[in-house]
Protein backbone atom coordinates (compact mmCIF):
# COMPACT_ATOMS: atom_id res chain seq x y z
CA UNK A 1 0.00 0.00 0.00
CA UNK A 2 1.39 3.38 -0.77
CA UNK A 3 1.72 5.86 2.26
CA UNK A 4 -0.28 9.07 1.44
CA UNK A 5 1.07 12.14 3.37
CA UNK A 6 -1.92 14.41 3.74
CA UNK A 7 -0.83 18.05 5.17
CA UNK A 8 -1.81 18.91 8.52
CA UNK A 9 -1.72 22.37 9.12
CA UNK A 10 -4.29 23.07 11.81
CA UNK A 11 -7.12 24.01 9.04
CA UNK A 12 -10.83 21.90 8.32
CA UNK A 13 -11.82 18.20 8.75
CA UNK A 14 -9.19 15.95 7.53
CA UNK A 15 -10.95 13.19 9.34
CA UNK A 16 -13.11 12.88 6.33
CA UNK A 17 -9.86 12.93 3.38
CA UNK A 18 -8.32 10.67 6.05
CA UNK A 19 -11.55 7.98 5.79
CA UNK A 20 -11.76 9.13 2.25
CA UNK A 21 -8.29 7.24 1.32
CA UNK A 22 -8.77 4.53 3.62
CA UNK A 23 -12.17 3.60 2.09
CA UNK A 24 -10.00 3.86 -1.39
CA UNK A 25 -7.64 1.42 0.09
CA UNK A 26 -4.61 3.88 1.18
CA UNK A 27 -2.84 4.20 4.16
CA UNK A 28 -2.86 8.38 5.26
CA UNK A 29 -0.38 9.64 7.32
CA UNK A 30 -2.15 12.75 8.90
CA UNK A 31 1.09 14.59 10.12
CA UNK A 32 2.30 18.54 10.73
CA UNK A 33 5.90 17.31 9.99
CA UNK A 34 7.43 18.06 6.95
CA UNK A 35 10.04 15.53 7.37
CA UNK A 36 7.32 12.92 7.90
CA UNK A 37 5.09 14.20 4.62
CA UNK A 38 8.48 14.51 2.56
CA UNK A 39 9.16 10.44 3.16
CA UNK A 40 5.66 9.68 1.93
CA UNK A 41 5.20 8.57 -1.90
CA UNK A 42 1.79 11.05 -2.69
CA UNK A 43 0.73 14.32 -0.88
CA UNK A 44 -2.30 15.63 -0.40
CA UNK A 45 -2.27 19.55 0.48
CA UNK A 46 -6.27 20.21 1.66
CA UNK A 47 -7.91 23.62 3.36
CA UNK A 48 -10.58 25.18 4.01
CA UNK A 49 -10.78 28.55 5.86
CA UNK A 50 -9.24 31.63 4.61
CA UNK A 51 -6.01 32.42 2.74
CA UNK A 52 -4.04 34.46 4.86
CA UNK A 53 -4.80 32.31 8.01
CA UNK A 54 -4.02 29.17 6.02
CA UNK A 55 -1.10 30.88 4.25
CA UNK A 56 0.27 31.95 7.76
CA UNK A 57 -0.44 28.11 8.89
CA UNK A 58 1.42 26.60 6.72
CA UNK A 59 4.63 28.72 6.81
CA UNK A 60 4.57 28.73 10.60
CA UNK A 61 5.10 24.93 10.82
CA UNK A 62 7.08 24.95 7.04
CA UNK A 63 5.10 22.75 5.71
CA UNK A 64 4.89 24.85 2.00
CA UNK A 65 8.83 22.63 1.88
CA UNK A 66 6.56 20.24 1.55
CA UNK A 67 4.73 21.19 -1.21
CA UNK A 68 7.66 22.81 -3.08
CA UNK A 69 9.75 19.38 -2.76
CA UNK A 70 6.72 17.54 -3.71
CA UNK A 71 6.80 19.96 -7.33
CA UNK A 72 10.44 19.52 -7.37
CA UNK A 73 10.81 15.81 -7.49
CA UNK A 74 7.33 15.34 -9.54
CA UNK A 75 5.89 13.60 -6.94
CA UNK A 76 1.99 13.48 -7.32
CA UNK A 77 0.39 16.27 -5.20
CA UNK A 78 -3.06 16.78 -5.16
CA UNK A 79 -4.45 20.31 -3.23
CA UNK A 80 -7.81 20.55 -2.56
CA UNK A 81 -10.20 23.50 -2.04
CA UNK A 82 -8.20 26.18 -0.38
CA UNK A 83 -5.07 23.72 -0.98
CA UNK A 84 -5.50 24.49 -4.49
CA UNK A 85 -5.98 28.54 -4.05
CA UNK A 86 -2.90 28.65 -2.31
CA UNK A 87 -0.81 27.87 -4.90
CA UNK A 88 -1.93 30.44 -7.04
CA UNK A 89 0.16 34.12 -7.10
CA UNK A 90 -2.17 36.31 -4.99
CA UNK A 91 -5.43 36.49 -3.74
CA UNK A 92 -7.70 39.34 -2.62
CA UNK A 93 -9.42 37.68 0.09
CA UNK A 94 -9.35 40.16 3.33
CA UNK A 95 -6.40 42.23 1.49
CA UNK A 96 -3.98 41.34 -1.18
CA UNK A 97 -1.82 38.45 -0.01
CA UNK A 98 0.92 36.15 -1.72
CA UNK A 99 0.25 32.48 -2.60
CA UNK A 100 3.17 30.16 -3.38
CA UNK A 101 3.08 30.91 -6.27
CA UNK A 102 3.21 27.47 -8.06
CA UNK A 103 0.09 28.29 -10.80
CA UNK A 104 0.25 32.11 -12.45
CA UNK A 105 -2.93 33.77 -11.69
CA UNK A 106 -4.96 35.50 -8.77
CA UNK A 107 -7.84 34.42 -6.35
CA UNK A 108 -10.67 36.83 -6.39
CA UNK A 109 -14.20 36.74 -4.86
CA UNK A 110 -17.00 36.18 -7.27
CA UNK A 111 -19.06 38.74 -8.23
CA UNK A 112 -22.33 38.13 -7.59
CA UNK A 113 -23.96 41.39 -8.52
CA UNK A 114 -22.37 41.28 -11.87
CA UNK A 115 -24.47 38.48 -12.65
CA UNK A 116 -27.87 39.33 -11.61
CA UNK A 117 -28.66 36.31 -11.14
CA UNK A 118 -31.56 36.11 -8.51
CA UNK A 119 -30.45 33.31 -6.68
CA UNK A 120 -26.67 33.66 -6.79
CA UNK A 121 -25.51 33.96 -3.21
CA UNK A 122 -22.30 33.36 -1.51
CA UNK A 123 -20.55 30.98 -0.46
CA UNK A 124 -21.25 28.82 -3.69
CA UNK A 125 -22.72 26.21 -2.02
CA UNK A 126 -23.30 23.37 -4.49
CA UNK A 127 -22.58 20.70 -6.93
CA UNK A 128 -21.63 21.45 -10.06
CA UNK A 129 -20.51 19.41 -13.25
CA UNK A 130 -17.14 19.56 -14.58
CA UNK A 131 -16.18 20.79 -18.62
CA UNK A 132 -12.71 19.47 -19.30
CA UNK A 133 -10.11 21.53 -21.33
CA UNK A 134 -8.61 19.96 -24.29
CA UNK A 135 -5.59 18.15 -24.40
CA UNK A 136 -5.25 17.89 -20.63
CA UNK A 137 -1.93 15.46 -19.87
CA UNK A 138 -0.14 14.86 -16.54
CA UNK A 139 -1.90 13.69 -13.38
CA UNK A 140 -4.86 16.12 -14.17
CA UNK A 141 -5.24 13.24 -17.43
CA UNK A 142 -5.55 10.13 -15.61
CA UNK A 143 -7.78 11.98 -12.83
CA UNK A 144 -10.24 13.34 -14.64
CA UNK A 145 -10.27 10.60 -16.91
CA UNK A 146 -13.98 9.19 -15.69
CA UNK A 147 -15.51 12.00 -15.32
CA UNK A 148 -18.69 12.90 -17.66
CA UNK A 149 -21.22 15.27 -18.13
CA UNK A 150 -23.42 13.17 -15.56
CA UNK A 151 -20.58 13.10 -12.85
CA UNK A 152 -20.66 16.00 -10.25
CA UNK A 153 -18.48 17.58 -7.17
CA UNK A 154 -18.82 19.20 -4.29
CA UNK A 155 -17.87 22.86 -4.53
CA UNK A 156 -17.87 25.41 -1.02
CA UNK A 157 -16.17 28.54 -1.55
CA UNK A 158 -16.98 32.52 -2.52
CA UNK A 159 -13.24 33.56 -3.78
CA UNK A 160 -12.72 31.62 -7.30
CA UNK A 161 -9.06 31.26 -9.89
CA UNK A 162 -9.49 32.74 -13.29
CA UNK A 163 -10.90 29.97 -15.92
CA UNK A 164 -8.32 31.81 -18.56
CA UNK A 165 -5.51 30.36 -17.09
CA UNK A 166 -2.83 28.12 -18.74
CA UNK A 167 -3.12 25.06 -15.96
CA UNK A 168 -6.95 25.22 -16.28
CA UNK A 169 -8.09 21.43 -16.27
CA UNK A 170 -11.38 21.98 -15.94
CA UNK A 171 -13.76 24.84 -15.34
CA UNK A 172 -17.71 25.07 -13.83
CA UNK A 173 -20.10 27.61 -13.66
CA UNK A 174 -21.73 30.02 -11.21
CA UNK A 175 -23.45 32.52 -11.09
CA UNK A 176 -23.06 33.52 -14.70
CA UNK A 177 -19.21 33.23 -14.43
CA UNK A 178 -16.88 30.67 -15.59
CA UNK A 179 -14.39 29.47 -13.25
CA UNK A 180 -11.13 27.07 -12.95
CA UNK A 181 -12.32 23.57 -11.14
CA UNK A 182 -9.39 22.73 -11.22
CA UNK A 183 -5.74 23.05 -12.27
CA UNK A 184 -2.89 20.88 -13.57
CA UNK A 185 0.59 20.85 -14.01
CA UNK A 186 2.00 17.40 -14.53
CA UNK A 187 2.27 15.56 -11.44
CA UNK A 188 0.52 18.25 -9.88
CA UNK A 189 -3.49 18.24 -9.92
CA UNK A 190 -5.42 20.48 -7.69
CA UNK A 191 -9.15 21.08 -7.49
CA UNK A 192 -11.45 24.15 -6.00
CA UNK A 193 -14.10 21.14 -5.28
CA UNK A 194 -13.72 18.66 -2.57
CA UNK A 195 -13.29 15.41 -4.11
CA UNK A 196 -13.21 13.50 -0.72
CA UNK A 197 -17.06 15.02 0.02
CA UNK A 198 -18.42 14.40 -3.83
CA UNK A 199 -19.72 10.76 -3.47
CA UNK A 200 -18.67 8.45 -5.47
CA UNK A 201 -17.51 10.40 -8.60
CA UNK A 202 -15.37 12.09 -5.84
CA UNK A 203 -13.82 8.34 -4.62
CA UNK A 204 -13.26 7.41 -7.94
CA UNK A 205 -10.73 10.05 -8.51
CA UNK A 206 -9.26 9.88 -5.38
CA UNK A 207 -8.99 5.71 -6.05
CA UNK A 208 -6.98 7.02 -8.70
CA UNK A 209 -4.67 9.40 -7.05
CA UNK A 210 -3.67 6.42 -4.94
CA UNK A 211 -2.87 4.35 -7.60
CA UNK B 1 -30.59 23.41 -5.52
CA UNK B 2 -29.21 20.73 -3.05
CA UNK B 3 -31.49 18.26 -1.13
CA UNK B 4 -30.55 17.66 2.29
CA UNK B 5 -31.57 14.42 4.55
CA UNK B 6 -32.67 15.82 7.67
CA UNK B 7 -31.62 12.94 10.52
CA UNK B 8 -33.07 14.79 14.44
CA UNK B 9 -31.49 11.85 16.50
CA UNK B 10 -33.08 11.12 20.38
CA UNK B 11 -31.02 8.45 22.31
CA UNK B 12 -29.71 6.86 19.18
CA UNK B 13 -33.09 6.72 17.22
CA UNK B 14 -33.74 8.97 13.99
CA UNK B 15 -36.82 10.12 15.39
CA UNK B 16 -39.79 12.47 13.43
CA UNK B 17 -42.96 14.61 14.99
CA UNK B 18 -45.18 16.93 13.72
CA UNK B 19 -44.36 20.63 14.32
CA UNK B 20 -41.35 19.23 16.59
CA UNK B 21 -43.93 17.48 18.33
CA UNK B 22 -45.31 13.87 19.36
CA UNK B 23 -41.88 12.65 18.11
CA UNK B 24 -42.07 8.72 16.53
CA UNK B 25 -39.28 6.45 16.22
CA UNK B 26 -38.25 5.87 11.92
CA UNK B 27 -34.71 3.99 12.29
CA UNK B 28 -30.77 3.84 13.36
CA UNK B 29 -28.90 6.83 12.30
CA UNK B 30 -25.95 5.42 10.71
CA UNK B 31 -27.94 3.26 8.97
CA UNK B 32 -29.95 5.73 7.45
CA UNK B 33 -27.63 8.30 6.52
CA UNK B 34 -25.79 5.51 5.01
CA UNK B 35 -28.74 4.73 2.63
CA UNK B 36 -29.60 8.09 1.68
CA UNK B 37 -25.84 8.72 1.19
CA UNK B 38 -25.94 5.70 -1.64
CA UNK B 39 -29.16 6.70 -2.91
CA UNK B 40 -27.68 10.03 -4.06
CA UNK B 41 -28.60 12.61 -1.19
CA UNK B 42 -26.36 15.73 -1.64
CA UNK B 43 -26.02 16.26 2.32
CA UNK B 44 -26.51 15.00 5.73
CA UNK B 45 -28.03 16.98 8.75
CA UNK B 46 -27.37 15.45 12.11
CA UNK B 47 -29.30 17.21 14.60
CA UNK B 48 -29.33 16.45 18.79
CA UNK B 49 -33.30 16.85 19.46
CA UNK B 50 -32.31 16.04 23.28
CA UNK B 51 -29.15 18.39 23.29
CA UNK B 52 -30.73 20.88 25.29
CA UNK B 53 -31.51 18.45 28.12
CA UNK B 54 -28.15 17.52 28.30
CA UNK B 55 -26.72 21.03 27.10
CA UNK B 56 -24.24 18.98 25.09
CA UNK B 57 -24.32 17.12 21.73
CA UNK B 58 -24.92 12.91 22.27
CA UNK B 59 -23.85 12.29 18.52
CA UNK B 60 -20.08 12.37 17.92
CA UNK B 61 -19.75 9.08 18.10
CA UNK B 62 -22.62 8.50 15.54
CA UNK B 63 -20.55 10.91 13.55
CA UNK B 64 -17.27 9.52 13.75
CA UNK B 65 -19.43 6.15 12.65
CA UNK B 66 -21.15 7.97 9.91
CA UNK B 67 -18.24 9.68 8.05
CA UNK B 68 -16.04 6.36 7.74
CA UNK B 69 -18.91 5.53 4.93
CA UNK B 70 -20.54 8.64 3.92
CA UNK B 71 -18.57 10.99 1.91
CA UNK B 72 -21.15 14.02 1.39
CA UNK B 73 -20.84 17.25 3.56
CA UNK B 74 -22.26 16.20 6.77
CA UNK B 75 -23.47 19.17 9.16
CA UNK B 76 -24.05 18.32 13.07
CA UNK B 77 -26.15 20.38 15.21
CA UNK B 78 -27.54 20.79 18.66
CA UNK B 79 -25.79 21.71 22.14
CA UNK B 80 -23.06 22.90 20.92
CA UNK B 81 -22.25 26.46 22.70
CA UNK B 82 -18.20 27.38 22.81
CA UNK B 83 -15.65 27.36 20.47
CA UNK B 84 -14.56 23.86 22.23
CA UNK B 85 -17.58 22.25 21.59
CA UNK B 86 -17.07 22.96 17.34
CA UNK B 87 -13.97 22.25 17.58
CA UNK B 88 -14.68 18.60 19.04
CA UNK B 89 -17.41 18.35 16.14
CA UNK B 90 -15.40 18.99 13.48
CA UNK B 91 -12.47 16.79 14.58
CA UNK B 92 -15.56 14.15 14.85
CA UNK B 93 -15.55 14.09 11.35
CA UNK B 94 -18.57 17.42 11.01
CA UNK B 95 -17.70 19.12 7.74
CA UNK B 96 -20.21 22.12 9.36
CA UNK B 97 -21.85 23.39 12.72
CA UNK B 98 -25.41 24.19 13.23
CA UNK B 99 -26.18 26.59 16.24
CA UNK B 100 -29.33 27.83 17.64
CA UNK B 101 -29.33 28.42 21.73
CA UNK B 102 -25.36 28.59 21.10
CA UNK B 103 -26.00 31.51 18.93
CA UNK B 104 -28.60 33.44 21.08
CA UNK B 105 -27.33 32.71 24.31
CA UNK B 106 -23.60 34.66 23.02
CA UNK B 107 -24.17 35.61 19.65
CA UNK B 108 -20.47 35.97 19.29
CA UNK B 109 -19.46 32.96 19.10
CA UNK B 110 -20.73 32.81 15.62
CA UNK B 111 -17.86 35.39 14.94
CA UNK B 112 -15.27 33.45 16.87
CA UNK B 113 -16.38 29.97 15.00
CA UNK B 114 -15.73 31.89 11.10
CA UNK B 115 -12.76 33.52 12.03
CA UNK B 116 -10.93 30.58 13.39
CA UNK B 117 -12.29 27.56 11.01
CA UNK B 118 -14.18 29.76 8.21
CA UNK B 119 -17.44 31.13 7.72
CA UNK B 120 -18.23 27.87 5.68
CA UNK B 121 -18.50 25.58 8.25
CA UNK B 122 -20.65 27.40 10.70
CA UNK B 123 -24.93 27.60 9.63
CA UNK B 124 -27.09 29.43 11.65
CA UNK B 125 -29.89 26.88 12.70
CA UNK B 126 -33.17 29.38 13.03
CA UNK B 127 -36.59 27.78 13.60
CA UNK B 128 -39.06 30.57 12.94
CA UNK B 129 -42.96 30.07 13.96
CA UNK B 130 -45.68 32.89 12.22
CA UNK B 131 -46.94 35.02 14.82
CA UNK B 132 -50.54 36.85 14.72
CA UNK B 133 -49.20 39.85 13.11
CA UNK B 134 -47.73 37.57 10.00
CA UNK B 135 -44.13 37.55 11.26
CA UNK B 136 -41.82 35.40 12.91
CA UNK B 137 -40.71 34.85 16.00
CA UNK B 138 -37.32 32.64 16.49
CA UNK B 139 -37.54 29.98 18.80
CA UNK B 140 -35.03 27.39 20.34
CA UNK B 141 -35.45 23.75 22.13
CA UNK B 142 -37.39 22.51 19.08
CA UNK B 143 -39.60 25.00 18.69
CA UNK B 144 -40.55 25.46 22.41
CA UNK B 145 -38.95 28.10 23.73
CA UNK B 146 -39.28 31.59 22.43
CA UNK B 147 -36.01 33.81 22.17
CA UNK B 148 -38.38 37.13 21.37
CA UNK B 149 -35.72 38.18 18.47
CA UNK B 150 -37.52 38.70 15.08
CA UNK B 151 -36.48 35.80 12.69
CA UNK B 152 -35.60 38.59 10.18
CA UNK B 153 -33.94 40.41 12.39
CA UNK B 154 -31.84 37.53 13.74
CA UNK B 155 -31.06 36.11 10.23
CA UNK B 156 -29.42 39.44 9.72
CA UNK B 157 -28.07 39.82 13.05
CA UNK B 158 -26.34 36.02 11.98
CA UNK B 159 -25.06 36.74 8.44
CA UNK B 160 -23.02 39.97 10.35
CA UNK B 161 -21.59 37.62 12.95
CA UNK B 162 -20.65 35.73 10.42
CA UNK B 163 -22.58 32.62 9.57
CA UNK B 164 -22.08 30.73 5.88
CA UNK B 165 -26.18 29.59 5.48
CA UNK B 166 -29.04 29.89 7.22
CA UNK B 167 -31.17 26.33 8.45
CA UNK B 168 -34.63 28.34 8.11
CA UNK B 169 -36.88 25.53 10.04
CA UNK B 170 -40.55 26.30 9.79
CA UNK B 171 -42.06 24.97 13.14
CA UNK B 172 -45.65 25.57 11.87
CA UNK B 173 -45.14 23.43 8.28
CA UNK B 174 -42.46 20.55 9.98
CA UNK B 175 -43.26 17.50 9.93
CA UNK B 176 -47.15 18.02 8.47
CA UNK B 177 -46.11 17.48 4.57
CA UNK B 178 -48.51 20.62 3.88
CA UNK B 179 -45.79 22.62 1.64
CA UNK B 180 -42.90 24.69 2.88
CA UNK B 181 -43.59 28.40 4.12
CA UNK B 182 -42.92 30.13 0.69
CA UNK B 183 -43.93 33.67 2.48
CA UNK B 184 -41.20 32.68 5.80
CA UNK B 185 -38.49 32.12 2.52
CA UNK B 186 -39.32 34.81 0.15
CA UNK B 187 -38.56 37.26 3.53
CA UNK B 188 -35.61 35.59 4.77
CA UNK B 189 -34.11 35.80 0.96
CA UNK B 190 -34.58 39.48 1.00
CA UNK B 191 -32.74 40.07 4.33
CA UNK B 192 -29.76 38.07 3.95
CA UNK B 193 -27.00 36.83 1.16
CA UNK B 194 -26.21 33.81 2.09
CA UNK B 195 -27.75 30.76 0.85
CA UNK B 196 -30.75 29.51 2.96
CA UNK B 197 -31.38 26.32 3.64
CA UNK B 198 -35.19 25.74 3.94
CA UNK B 199 -36.58 22.53 6.31
CA UNK B 200 -40.35 22.24 6.84
CA UNK B 201 -43.31 20.93 4.86
CA UNK B 202 -42.13 18.63 2.23
CA UNK B 203 -44.99 16.63 1.53
CA UNK B 204 -45.02 15.85 -2.76
CA UNK B 205 -43.00 16.56 -5.61
CA UNK B 206 -46.01 19.81 -6.49
CA UNK B 207 -44.14 21.32 -3.30
CA UNK B 208 -40.59 21.59 -4.89
CA UNK B 209 -42.53 22.60 -7.87
CA UNK B 210 -44.44 25.59 -5.97
CA UNK B 211 -40.82 26.16 -4.58
CA UNK B 212 -39.04 26.62 -8.19
CA UNK B 213 -42.01 28.62 -10.06
CA UNK B 214 -42.47 31.01 -6.79
CA UNK B 215 -38.49 32.26 -8.04
CA UNK B 216 -37.18 32.85 -4.91
CA UNK B 217 -35.01 29.58 -4.69
CA UNK B 218 -33.73 28.48 -1.23
CA UNK B 219 -29.73 26.88 -1.77
CA UNK B 220 -31.06 23.78 -0.21
CA UNK B 221 -34.22 22.00 0.84
CA UNK B 222 -33.63 19.82 3.86
CA UNK B 223 -36.35 16.80 3.85
CA UNK B 224 -37.00 14.11 6.14
CA UNK B 225 -40.65 12.54 6.47
CA UNK B 226 -40.60 11.92 2.86
CA UNK B 227 -37.60 9.69 2.97
CA UNK B 228 -38.00 8.30 6.45
CA UNK B 229 -41.62 7.06 5.35
CA UNK B 230 -39.94 5.79 1.68
CA UNK B 231 -42.43 8.43 -0.37
CA UNK B 232 -39.44 9.33 -2.56
CA UNK B 233 -36.25 8.75 -3.40
CA UNK B 234 -33.04 11.34 -2.80
CA UNK B 235 -32.29 10.97 -6.53
CA UNK B 236 -36.17 11.17 -7.27
CA UNK B 237 -36.52 14.53 -5.11
CA UNK B 238 -33.47 15.91 -6.95
CA UNK B 239 -34.38 14.95 -10.35
CA UNK B 240 -37.73 17.08 -9.60
CA UNK B 241 -36.00 19.94 -8.90
CA UNK B 242 -33.46 19.81 -12.29
CA UNK B 243 -36.74 19.48 -14.19
CA UNK B 244 -39.86 20.88 -12.87
CA UNK B 245 -41.92 19.35 -15.87
CA UNK B 246 -41.47 15.93 -14.08
CA UNK B 247 -42.70 17.03 -10.52
CA UNK B 248 -45.24 18.59 -12.26
CA UNK B 249 -46.70 15.04 -13.81
CA UNK B 250 -45.86 13.53 -10.52
CA UNK B 251 -47.67 16.11 -8.40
Amino acid sequence: MINIGVIDYGVGNLRSIANALKYVGATPVVSDSADTLMRCERIIFPGVGAFAFGKAALLAKGLHKVVFSAIADEKPLLAICAGMQLLFEHSSEFGNHEGLGVIPGQIDKFDVRAAGVQSARLPNVNWLPLTKSHHVDGLAGELLADVTDDSRFYFVHSYHAQSRGPHTVATSNFAGQTFAAAVGKGSLFATQFHPEKSGPDGLIMLEKFVG
Amino acid sequence: MRIIARLDVKNEWVIKGIRMEGLRKVGNPLELAEAYYKAGIHEIIFMDAVASLYDRNNLFHILEEACEKVFIPITIGGGLRSLEDVSSALAAGADKVAINTGAVKNLSLVGEIASRFGSQCIVGSVEAKRQVDGLWQAYVDNGREPTGLDVLDWIQMLEAAGVGEILLTSVDQEGTRQGFDLDLLTAANSVTSCPVILSGGYGNPGHLNALIRSGHLPGAVAVASVLHYGQASPAELIEHTANPAIADAAA
